[in-house]
C-alpha cells in the first residue's frame, strides 16, 4: 500500500502531505473547540487503534479468533507500571536489582514487547490443535486467568499489589524530558497530552508500517493462508504451529507496547482495566472496521472508542432535562451498542465498514459456489 | 510410451499399515516409485489410495511401516518436513486458497524455499527483497508453465474448474518437488481438457519431476503411466507395466466382482 | 466436621448446577457444532426473571407457601428464556449457518452481551438477592452438613436430566434430535424438518437453562446481571470435560468439575502452605478447561474423532 503510494503521482505526495499536517495539527485543533478532554480522548484513541491493530494480526490476518486478547495489553502496563513506580523499590533494594527500575523507555518499550510476545507463544501454543471455537474460549479463560492473578499476587509476596493497582507511575521520560511537563518551542506551548500525542501517533504508524510489511511478507501469505484453509498450507510446506505462534507473539507484542503507554499515560494500573469486556470491545473494533485491512481496523477502533465519549456528552445532558434523574448509563448503552453491533455487522455487512477486497470475496463466497457448483454440475454432466 | 525411468529409486515404503479405530485402510503396503517415471495408482472406491496419498504427504502418519525418500527416513514426518523434502500434491476435492489470487497461491508455494522472518520482512533488506523479487517472479513463470498466466490477478476461487486444477498444480511445483503427487487431477474434466493435461504431465515429467497420480480415468492411465499399482481394500494387489496390470486377474477381479470359478 | 466430606457434597450440588447447564451447551453443540456463547445470558435470565417474578407476586398479595412462588416464578421463567433460546437462533445462528465459522461466533457474542446490557438495564448492576422461599434445614451427614436446599437441586437436577435423557431416547423429538446431529443433509432427506428441530433444541436447553438458574441463585443466596459469563464459561468447560455433544458426558462432566473445584478450592491453600488460596478457585475451571483441550480434547466420553484430511 505504501509502496503504491511511493510509485504514483505527485497528487499522492500532496495527498500524504496535506494527511501528515492534519495529524500534527489535530490535537491543537481538537484542543481548541472541543476542550482539552478531547485532546486527552485523541490519546487514548491511538492506543485502541494500536491494541486494534495488534489483534488484526491474530484475527485478520491468520483467523484466529482470540478473546483475551487485552492480558497483553496488561502485560505490558504491568510490566511498565511496575518498573516505573515506588512499588516494587522495597523489595528491590539491596538485592542487586536496583537497575531494573526507571529503564529508559527505549529499553522498556521492547521489554513489554518481548514479555508480551512471550505471553502471547505461551497462550498460543496449547491452543494451536484447537478449531476456531474452541480456541476463541480458551483465549478467554487465558485472558481472565492473567486478569486473575493480577488480583491476587499481592500475597504472600506483593508483587501485583492486588485489586487496590499500582500507583504513582510516571510519565514517560524522552530525550531527558518529562512528560508531565509542558515544553515551549518556537513559541508553542507542548502540554503533556501533547507530547503523549506525538508520542502515540509515532508507535502506531511504526506499528501500521510493521503490519502492512508483514501482510506483503511470505509470512503474511502463510498466515492468510492458513485462514483460508490449514490443510492445504500444511500440504504446502508450511509450518503451521511456528506461523500461527508468530500471529500470537507479534499481535500480543504490539498490545504489550500500547499497554505500557496506557499505564505511563494513566499514571494507574489495576486488574479493573483488563477485564473480558475489553477484550471483546477491542474485537468489536476489528469487526466492524473491516478484519485484515488496516484502514478499516483504524476506522473501527475510532468509531467504537469515540461512541462512549460523545455517549457521555449526550446521554447524560439529555436524561438530565427530559426525566431529571440518570436512569441509564453511557457505558451500560455503549456495551449495548457494541453488541448490536457485532450482530448487525455479521449479518448485513460481515466484512466490515472498510473491508480489503479480499474478505470482502470471502463473506460473499456463498453466493461466488453457487455459481461454481453450478459450472460443476455443468463439466460433470 | 518409452519408460524413462533411469531405475534409481526415488521412494520407497514399505510394511505401511494406517488403521482408524477398528477400519484397516492400508495394510502391509509395499511401493518404490523410480526417478522420472510416471507412477499410476488405481483401485475401487475406498480401496485406500487418498489414505496413501496422505501418509506419503505427511498428513497422515502411518502406524507402522517405512517410508523413505531419496534415502531420506520420511516415516511419521511433518507435512512440512515431507514438503521440504521434496515431496508436493495436489487435492482430489481441489484446495486452493479461495480469496487469493492465482499468483498468490502460488506464492505461497514458494514459502518452503524461501527463509525471510520477522526482521527481513519488517526491515526489507536487499536480501529480502531480491527474495521477494525472485518468487514473483517465479510464481509468474509457473502460472506461465500451466499456461494460466492471464489468469494470475483473478481470485483462485473464479478461475474455472480447469484452470483450478492446473492452478494447484503450479502451487505444488512451487515447492520445487521431485515427486508431484496428483489426486484425480482430471476428475470433471471434458476429453479436451483431460488431453490438455495429460500433455501438461508428460511436459511436467519431462522436466525432471516424478509423478505420482491416482486416477479413475482408466485410458488415460494406461496410456501415461510407466507403472501401475493396483489397491484393493487397502492392499496392494498388483504392480507392473499398464500392459501387466491390465490384464492381471486380480485386478480384473477386484474392479468386476468375484471371477466365476 | 470432616472437610473432605463436606467439600464433597458442596461439589456434587454445584456440579449438578454445571451439568444442567452443560447439557444445553452440549445439545446445541451437538447439532450445530455451534458453541452458543449466549447460554449462561440465557441462566442468568432465568435466576433474573424468577426473582422478579416471586417479588411482584408476593407483593402483590398472593399467599403461597415459598416453594410453590418459586415455582410460580419458574413459571414465569421458562417459557421467557424459551422464547429468547428461539429468537436468538433465530436471529443471530440461522442466517449464518453457511457463512465462515467466524460468524456466528462473533454474533454469539453480541448476543451475550446484547442480553447482559439489557439485564443490567432492567435490574441494574447490583446483585439481587434470592428471597428465603426453600426449605433449607441443615442435617449431618457422614460428619458434614448437608441441607435441604441441596438435596432439592441435586434431586431435582438428576430428575431433569433424566427427562431429558428419555426424552431424547425415546420420543420422536429426540429422535429426530439424535439424526440431525449425526448428518443433517441425511435426516433431512429422511423427512426431518430440520429447522423445527433446530428451534427445539435451544427452546429445550434454554428451559434447563432457566431452572439451573434458578438453583445457582438458591444455592449462592443472590444473582447478579453479569453471572451469565462466569457460570457458563464453567458449564461449558464441564461440557468440553465429558466430551462436547454427549449429553450423558455433559452430566459426567459438569459432576466433575463441580467435585475438582470444590475439593481442589478446599485444599489448596494448606495444600501450599497458604500461598494459594481459595481464591483461585475460579482459575480451576481454566485450567482444566486447558488440560483437557490440550490432552484429551475428545472430553473423557467424547469418541475419538479420526483425523481428516
Amino acid at each position: 500500500m505504501l509502496a503504491n503510494i511511493k510509485q504514483s503521482k505527485p497528487a499522492a505526495y500532496a495527498g500524504m502531505a496535506i494527511f501528515a499536517v492534519v495529524l500534527a495539527v489535530l490535537p491543537f485543533v481538537m484542543g481548541a473547540t472541543l476542550g482539552n478532554t478531547w485532546v486527552r480522548n485523541l490519546d487514548l484513541a491511538m492506543l485502541y487503534i494500536m491494541l486494534a491493530l495488534g489483534l488484526n494480526i491474530v484475527v485478520g490476518y491468520a483467523g484466529l479468533l482470540d478473546l483475551g486478547y487485552i492480558a497483553f495489553y496488561a502485560v505490558g502496563a504491568y510490566v511498565y507500571a511496575l518498573l516505573n513506580s515506588p512499588h516494587l523499590v522495597p523489595m528491590l533494594s539491596g538485592t542487586g536489582f536496583e537497575w531494573l527500575l526507571h529503564m529508559p523507555l527505549l529499553v522498556v518499550l521492547p521489554l513489554a514487547a518481548l514479555l508480551a510476545g512471550i505471553f502471547g507463544v505461551l497462550l498460543g501454543s496449547p491452543t494451536l490443535k484447537l478449531r476456531g471455537d474452541y480456541l476463541a474460549i480458551v483465549t478467554l479463560g487465558f485472558g481472565e486467568i492473567v486478569r486473575l492473578f493480577m488480583n491476587n499476587l499481592d500475597r504472600p509476596i506483593n508483587i501485583t499489589n492486588g485489586p487496590q493497582g499500582v500507583n504513582l507511575i510516571e510519565p514517560v521520560s524522552l530525550f531527558g524530558h518529562k512528560f508531565s511537563q509542558a515544553i515551549t518551542v518556537f513559541g508553542i506551548e507542548f502540554r503533556s497530552v501533547h507530547l503523549y500525542y506525538y508520542l502515540f501517533l509515532a508507535l502506531a504508524l511504526l506499528i501500521i508500517v510493521v503490519s502492512i510489511r508483514l501482510q506483503s511478507s511470505r509470512i503474511g501469505r502463510a498466515w492468510v493462508a492458513i485462514r483460508e484453509d490449514e490443510i492445504a498450507a500444511q500440504a504446502m510446506g508450511i509450518n503451521t504451529r511456528n506461523v500461527k505462534l508468530l500471529a500470537f507473539a507479534m499481535g500480543a507484542s504490539f498490545g504489550g507496547v500500547s499497554g505500557a503507554m496506557f499505564a505511563s499515560f494513566q499514571g494507574f494500573v489495576s486488574p479493573e482495566s483488563f477485564i473480558l469486556m475489553e477484550s471483546i470491545v477491542v474485537l468489536a473494533m476489528v469487526v466492524l472496521g473491516g478484519m485484515g485491512h488496516i484502514p478499516g481496523v483504524i476506522l473501527g477502533a475510532v468509531l467504537l472508542f469515540l461512541t462512549p465519549e460523545v455517549l457521555r456528552d449526550v446521554v447524560n445532558p439529555l436524561q438530565d432535562k427530559l426525566i431529571g434523574e440518570r436512569l441509564v448509563n453511557p457505558e451500560n448503552l455503549r456495551m449495548l451498542l457494541f453488541g448490536i453491533a457485532l450482530i448487525f455487522v455479521m449479518l448485513v455487512r460481515p466484512e466490515g465498514l472498510w473491508p480489503s477486497k479480499q474478505r470482502k470475496a470471502e463473506f460473499h463466497e456463498d453466493d461466488d459456489l453457487k455459481a461454481k457448483d453450478a459450472e460443476k454440475e455443468a463439466a460433470h454432466g | 510410451m518409452a519408460n524413462q525411468a533411469n531405475g534409481e529409486v526415488l521412494l520407497e515404503i514399505s510394511g505401511i499399515h494406517k488403521r482408524f479405530g477398528g477400519l484397516h485402510a492400508l495394510s502391509d503396503v509395499a511401493l518404490s516409485i523410480n526417478k522420472g517415471e510416471i507412477y499410476g495408482l488405481i483401485g475401487p472406491n475406498g480401496a485406500g489410495k487418498t489414505t496413501l496419498f496422505n501418509v506419503l504427504t505427511g498428513l497422515y502418519q502411518p502406524d507402522e511401516g517405512k517410508f523413505t525418500f531419496k534415502g531420506i527416513d520420511l516415516f511419521r514426518k511433518k507435512p512440512n518436513v515431507v514438503v521440504e523434502s521434496g515431496i508436493a500434491r495436489t487435492f482430489q476435492n481441489i484446495r486452493l486458497f479461495h480469496n487469493m489470487t492465482a499468483l498468490e497461491n502460488v506464492m505461497v508455494g514458494r514459502h518452503v524455499r524461501t527463509r525471510a522472518n520477522v526482521l527481513g520482512a519488517v526491515f526489507r533488506d536487499p536480501k529480502t527483497r531480491a527474495e521477494e523479487a525472485g518468487i514473483h517472479e517465479r510464481a509468474q513463470s509457473l502460472l506461465d508453465y500451466v499456461g494460466i498466466r492471464k489468469h494470475g490477478g483473478e481470485f483462485a476461487k473464479n478461475l474455472s474448474y480447469g484452470d483450478q486444477r492446473r492452478l494447484e498444480i503450479a502451487r505444488a511445483l512451487a515447492t520445487d518437488p521431485q515427486l508431484l503427487a496428483l489426486d484425480e487431477p482430471a476428475a470433471g474434466m471434458n476429453p479436451k481438457e483431460t488431453d490438455d493435461l495429460k500433455k501438461l504431465m508428460e511436459k511436467i515429467r519431462n522436466d525432471g519431476v516424478t509423478i505420482l497420480l491416482i486416477e479413475h480415468d482408466v485410458k488415460l492411465m494406461m496410456g501415461l503411466c510407466d507403472r501401475i499399482a493396483v489397491l484393493d481394500y487397502g492392499k496392494k494387489i498388483a504392480e507392473g507395466v499398464p500392459e501387466e496390470v491390465k490384464n492381471n486377474p486380480r485386478v480384473i477381479e477386484a474392479y468386476l466382482g468375484a471371477s466365476p470359478d | 466436621m470432616d472437610i473432605f466430606i463436606q467439600q464433597l457434597i458442596n461439589g456434587l450440588v454445584v456440579g449438578s448446577i454445571y451439568a444442567l447447564i452443560a447439557l444445553g451447551y452440549t445439545m446445541v453443540y451437538g447439532i450445530l457444532q455451534l458453541i452458543n456463547f449466549a447460554h449462561g445470558e440465557i441462566v442468568m435470565m432465568g435466576a433474573m426473571i424468577t426473582i422478579s417474578a416471586v417479588s411482584i407476586l408476593s407483593g402483590s398479595g398472593v399467599n403461597l407457601p415459598g416453594p410453590l412462588l418459586v415455582v410460580a416464578g419458574l413459571l414465569v421463567s421458562i417459557p421467557i428464556t424459551m422464547l429468547l433460546g428461539f429468537t436468538i437462533e433465530r436471529v443471530a445462528y440461522r442466517p449464518l449457518r453457511k457463512a465462515p465459522r467466524l460468524a456466528p461466533l462473533i454474533t454469539a457474542i453480541g448476543i451475550s452481551i446484547v442480553l447482559q446490557q439489557v439485564a443490567v438495564l432492567i435490574w441494574k448492576n447490583n446483585p439481587r438477592s434470592f428471597p428465603d422461599l426453600l426449605p433449607h434445614a441443615s442435617h449431618d451427614f457422614m460428619g458434614a452438613v448437608i441441607t435441604d436446599l441441596q438435596i432439592l437441586i441435586v434431586v431435582l437436577a438428576l430428575v431433569v436430566m433424566g427427562g431429558l435423557l428419555i426424552m431424547v431416547e425415546k420420543t420422536k423429538l429426540g429422535r429426530a434430535m439424535r439424526a440431525v446431529s449425526m448428518n443433517q443433509s441425511v435426516a433431512s432427506l429422511m423427512g426431518v424438518n430440520i429447522n423445527y428441530v433446530i428451534s427445539m433444541t435451544f427452546v429445550i436447553g434454554s428451559a434447563l437453562g432457566a431452572v439451573a438458574g434458578v438453583m445457582v441463585g438458591a444455592n449462592y443466596g443472590l444473582a447478579y446481571p453479569t453471572m451469565g459469563f462466569m457460570i457458563g464459561l464453567k458449564a461449558f468447560t464441564a461440557a468440553v470435560l465429558g466430551g462436547i455433544g454427549n449429553l450423558a458426558g455433559a452430566v459426567a462432566g459438569g459432576l466433575l468439575l463441580g467435585i475438582i473445584e470444590s475439593v481442589g478450592a478446599g485444599y489448596l491453600g494448606p495444600i501450599t502452605g497458604g500461598v494459594l488460596g481459595s481464591h483461585y478457585q475460579d482459575i480451576f475451571a481454566f485450567m482444566v478447561l486447558i488440560l483437557v483441550l490440550v490432552f484429551r480434547p475428545s472430553g473423557l466420553l467424547g469418541e475419538r474423532v479420526a483425523e481428516r484430511a
